[in-house]
């Protein structure tokens, strides 16, 4: 069961090298042959070459939703069956409602939602505007608050969540594609940094469960690569959607730390830096998971 | 009292007579169990959707009634025999009174 971490293999024969590579592919969930086309359509790409920024650290990267039973698999597959639908058309109604000084709902800029397809595959992406990377939540308050004359959604409320889930849900099947060059260069670099920093009293960092452990267990959790394609989730253990930062904050708990906030630099580093290395696969959310 | 309370139902448009049917039934609501406390300590009133009923031109086909250990967002899927064609009528009643309706035609040839 154990996946050969691959940085050791500097250490042994050059000739194991190759078959050794395979080992990860004797995980039941791992190369089950499944695919995953949504209510007969949307076609999700769940597994694919890794992108080229990680350096080998993963040959191939795969969406959460091959280590989850087929029960749970099932439900993602159809509109109807994904819980997380129902949040999509609360977020429906509320992009459609008036709110704020002006009088504007976000239909009275955007028409309707299906017009933001393509913006949950590109984000986080710098905002020249404001000088920093800016993820789909602060846009969000951005625009309720600088062109609404609105009250801004808390970082990880349920409000939030929800119109977040329909942003993502217009682009599903759709390459995520988050840039790690230009002005993002630095922040990306931060969020690299900050993935593979062992935190908390059990001194983990994202790493040692994501990249070297993923597809075994961590007492009765099933390790994914902890991929962010199919954020916000909807998550069968507490019947809610779980946004990125949400998922950040629960994950750095779990190893005993002091966690930064939602919302806070270090975790929209983070989610940058995340959100690439999934760069390939394609956007589920909402997606259904454990 | 619950809000955002939406009904959507999956019924197949036809089927030959006899035809065993596959229906799927979903209505958003909270499902407060009246067992759990709020922030201050003070219990959370109970209110779910208390009775579901599913019949065919006018016939009853499935009725049930719900205790608080059906989680939020109840969801139903059941199966039924089509004679012919007509409408299912599909009912949910709420501890607070309202009652949620949705039809769905089906053709049986």
């Amino acid at each position: 069961m154990a996946k050969i971490n691959t940085k050791k293999l500097g250490l042994m024969g050059g000739v194991a090298v190759a078959t050794l590579g395979f080992a990860s592919l004797s995980l039941a969930d791992i190369g089950d042959d499944e695919s995953l086309i949504v209510n007969g359509e949307i076609e999700m790409v769940i597994e694919t070459e890794a992108p080229e920024h990680l350096d080998g650290a993963l040959r191939t990267i795969y969406s959460g939703w091959v280590f989850r039973t087929d029960e749970t698999q099932a439900m993602q597959a159809d509109d109807f069956d994904n819980p997380g639908m129902i949040f999509v058309d609360q977020a429906r109604d509320a992009f459609d409602t008036a709110m704020g000084t002006e009088g504007n709902s976000c239909a009275s800029c955007h028409e309707n939602p299906e017009s933001l397809r393509g913006v949950r595959a590109t984000y986080p992406q710098w905002d020249e505007e404001h000088g920093g990377v800016q993820t789909v939540e602060m846009q969000v308050n951005e625009c309720l608050t600088e062109r609404m004359g609105a009250e801004p959604y808390g970082y990880d409320s349920t409000p939030m969540r929800n119109m977040t889930a329909l942003i993502a849900s217009v682009s599903r099947g759709m390459e995520i594609n988050v840039a790690i060059d230009g002005p993002a260069a630095e922040t990306w670099e931060q969020g690299r940094e900050i993935y593979y920093t062992r935190y908390g009293i059990l001194e983990l960092s994202c790493a040692n469960c994501h990249e070297q452990n993923y597809g075994n267990n961590i007492r009765a959790d099933h390790l994914s690569q902890g991929q962010i394609n199919g954020f916000p989730t909807y998550r069968l253990r507490n019947a809610r959607l779980n946004s990125v930062h949400g998922r950040f904050r629960g994950c750095i708990r779990d190893t005993r730390a002091e966690t930064f906030s939602p919302g806070s630099p270090e975790f929209i580093a983070l989610e940058l830096y995340v959100a690439t290395r999934g760069n390939g696969l394609t956007v589920e959310g909402p997606s259904v998971r454990n | 009292m619950a809000e955002n309370v939406t009904p959507r139902v999956r019924v197949p448009r036809e089927a030959s007579a006899g035809e065993t049917i596959s229906i799927r039934t979903l209505i958003s609501h909270p499902m407060e169990t009246g067992q759990r406390r709020d922030g201050d300590g003070n219990l959370i009133p109970r209110s779910i959707i208390n009775r579901f009923v599913c019949s065919f031109n006018g016939e009853t086909v499935l009725d049930v009634t719900i205790e608080p250990s059906v989680s939020t967002n109840p969801y139903f899927q059941f199966e039924a025999v089509v004679p012919e064609s007509g409408t299912f009528t599909f009912t949910w009643y709420d501890d607070d009174g309202s009652v949620y309706e949705e039809t769905a035609d089906i053709a049986v040839n």
